[in-house]
């Protein structure tokens, strides 16, 4: 029986390396997003690279009343229905700093969006007896820094949600999967000046389709951010706070 | 849009460029940026000299644009982004019995590049270039504006544009015609050619839809020209082994590639083919793309990189080339990679660069001594009434092209009317002054 997945932010780097690789399993895709050209071309991309079910799907973080068009679909879906979440946005922190209004967004499309899509999801995940939600959290959760303290805290809320999440769905049959990447080559890095050990999204959806399989928890990826993080979470709090990493 | 700067170079890494680089990675992301702070094109960086580079200046890479946006089974056309690779073309599509109708040596090169240079292949004398098999295009201008171009409703652009080095804007996206094929499997017979007439000859007669020439550029005297003539026709039946691909790790010495080296090594190369010759099976990927299993293989030229020398002469001037072949032997800067091909007449735009003829393309060494080697030999291309490759050059002068190219002035005005600021101007154009009036 094929699985179907749903991919919110599918037009970013990480989610488009999913997609196709998902293709090569010949797993079905619900591509959601925003940019509806966009996700129209690359649900063609995605069905000419071998994908039985290719569609796109409108869906912005921001605009919950929109949700229930996804999850219609979703419920249409027989088989295995999984779902992976790729949203998030991340100003500058300087750009909040002038605006705080910037915060709202930043929250909205890294925490409070998906977490509300994936509590409408769940009882059909439930329903279903079996299905994994993949959520895609960031290293920059684990810890509030000067850099980018409000998109980390908005990822930080998303990992907590996951882990609750996951409790949830294991009762019935599903799993969740919090996956933290470090370093990415996509837009959101692309240029910015202090990147090392940049990974391409390639690495990233390998990693998280071998946490699919195996079942995983929590991952990070590449795997050594586990112990750079480690080490970033164990700097006590008054030398911390003096630090500008 | 967000810009990085970054040093980089062509394949051929003898020079190189610092600059800055946007990347888009949404089809509108990259309309914005040319209606805003339009820059030229950049793809793969396969070109091997400065026809991807524009030092101190800005590119656009274009390797995040890379889906198929369309395949209609009936006419053969797909449509495809600039920055998707004709290797992953080849790797999707062969399996349904489908091939670029033209492939170059290279499966990394991209849509945009092989178009902006007007590659050819091992095909050539009967398929033409690549761009002849592009029956529409995306082009996006410096002033922002969106064009559908075709041989047909916009002559001029579409002649102007192909194999124009990126002159007249970014290409989004094109349409080509591509090949049916029986299966993924290459047969390809190899034979000896004991010295440049004898190879010269093979190539008249070869009559297979794919036929390509290694040429070891180190021998001399009787056995100047000697090399081996591969022949090769797609085929069906056979299962095919599929080999992993492995990565050049570091820059090798210098000394890897020093002349007795290579001199032996073509030595063994050449006999490696038994005199009666012989015919193998070969996946698909192999036969095309025979480098592209070793990953960076540029580096066995060491850091100061290599040069590659690509002319084309008229089929009369076969006796010139021989000449040519024999100033780099002498020479002792050349490598193992050597190629001589008969071309056909097919080329699709103003600035394309095959003509009927031969064709040799010869790796160097960087070296103080490459510039003055390749510049007598641009000179003696365009005695021979030939032309040199935009693609692989990097040292040759301004002075000979005008001759080399009889379009170059109307391919000229038609790039002025579409990026009169010169917003697309590259180091190759630059050197070569290709957008001043003569």
């Amino acid at each position: 029986m094929s699985e179907t997945w749903i991919i919110l932010g599918a037009t970013s780097s990480m989610a488009r390396a999913l997609a196709r690789a998902l293709t090569e399993r010949g797993d079905n895709l619900l591509l959601a997003g925003r940019d509806m050209d966009e996700l129209e071309q690359m649900a063609e991309d995605c069905r000419l690279r071998g994908a039985p079910v290719a569609e796109a799907v409108a869906f912005d973080a921001r605009d919950p009343k929109g949700f229930a068009v996804l999850v219609s679909r979703a419920e249409a879906v027989e088989g295995t229905l999984n779902a992976a979440v790729f949203v998030g946005s991340m100003p500058e922190q300087a750009e909040i700093d002038a605006d705080p209004s910037l915060v709202d967004g930043t929250i909205a499309d890294s925490f409070t969006g998906p977490a509300r899509f994936l509590q409408m999801l769940a009882p059909l995940i439930e329903a279903r007896g079996k299905g994994t939600v993949v959520g895609v959290g960031s290293v920059a959760g684990d810890r509030g820094r000067l850099g980018n303290y409000v998109y980390g805290s908005a990822k930080a809320g998303f990992a907590t949600y996951l882990s609750g999440l996951r409790n949830r769905l294991t009762r019935s049959g599903g799993h969740v999967i919090t996956v933290k990447p470090g370093f990415v080559d996509t837009a959101m890095t692309w240029g910015i000046e202090g990147m090392f050990l940049v990974a391409p999204p390639e690495k990233v959806a390998e990693d998280i389709l071998k946490a699919v399989r195996k079942k995983r928890n929590v991952i990070y990826t590449p795997f050594f951010w586990r112990w750079i993080m480690l080490i970033i979470r164990s700097v006590p709090e008054p030398i911390f706070k003096k630090l500008s990493i | 849009m967000r810009w990085k700067t970054a040093e980089y170079s062509g394949w051929g890494r003898a020079i190189r460029a610092n600059g800055q680089m946007a990347r888009p990675e949404k089809r509108a992301a990259l309309t914005a940026l040319m209606a805003e702070e339009p820059a030229p094109a950049i793809g793969m960086r396969r070109s091997y000299g400065d026809a991807c580079l524009n030092d101190g200046g800005r590119a656009v890479h274009m390797i995040r644009l890379d889906k198929f946006l369309g395949f209609d089974a009936e006419t053969g056309i797909l449509t495809a982004e600039a920055g998707l690779t004709l290797g992953e073309i080849t790797r999707v599509m062969a399996p349904r019995g489908w091939l670029p109708a033209v492939l170059p040596g290279t499966g990394f090169a991209t849509v945009g590049g092989a178009i902006a240079n007007d590659v050819h292949g091992k095909n050539h004398h009967n398929a033409g270039t690549f761009a002849q098999h592009v029956v529409a295009m995306t082009l996006l201008t410096p002033d922002g504006a969106e064009h559908r171009v075709t041989p047909e409703t916009t002559p001029d652009l579409f002649r102007a544009t192909v194999g124009g080095v990126g002159q007249t804007g970014i290409i989004a996206s094109a349409e080509m015609r591509l090949k049916r094929v029986k299966s993924d499997l290459v047969t390809v017979t190899e034979r000896r050619a004991n010295g440049f007439d004898e190879f010269i000859a093979m190539l008249d007669s070869s009559d297979t839809t794919y036929s390509v020439g290694w040429i070891d550029a180190t021998a001399r005297g009787a056995d100047l020209g000697r090399g081996l003539l591969e022949e090769a026709e797609t085929a069906g039946g056979l299962v095919p082994t599929p080999k992993s691909s492995r990565t050049v790790p570091m820059n090798a010495p210098r000394f890897a590639l020093s002349a007795p080296v290579v001199k032996l090594f073509n030595a063994m190369w050449y006999r490696r083919v038994p005199k009666s010759g012989h015919t193998v099976v070969k996946p698909i990927n192999d036969f095309f793309f025979q480098l592209d299993r070793i990953h960076d293989w540029n580096r066995l030229y060491g850091k100061n990189g290599f040069h590659q020398f690509q002319c084309v002469v008229p089929l009369s001037a076969a006796a010139q080339l021989r000449d040519m072949l024999e100033r780099i032997s002498a020479s002792g800067l050349a490598s193992p990679l050597a190629v001589l091909k008969r071309t056909g007449e097919g080329r699709a735009g103003m600035m394309s660069f095959p003509m009927e003829g031969y064709t040799l393309a010869v790796d160097l060494r960087a070296q103080p001594e490459c510039e003055a080697l390749i510049k007598r030999l641009e000179d003696m291309t365009a005695d021979a009434g030939g032309r040199i490759y935009f693609a692989k050059d990097a040292l040759c002068g301004a002075d000979r092209i005008q001759q080399m190219y009889p379009d170059l002035d109307a391919w000229r005005a038609e790039v002025a009317k579409h990026d009169p600021e010169g917003r697309m101007i590259t180091d190759l154009v630059r050197r070569l002054k290709l957008r001043e009036p003569a």
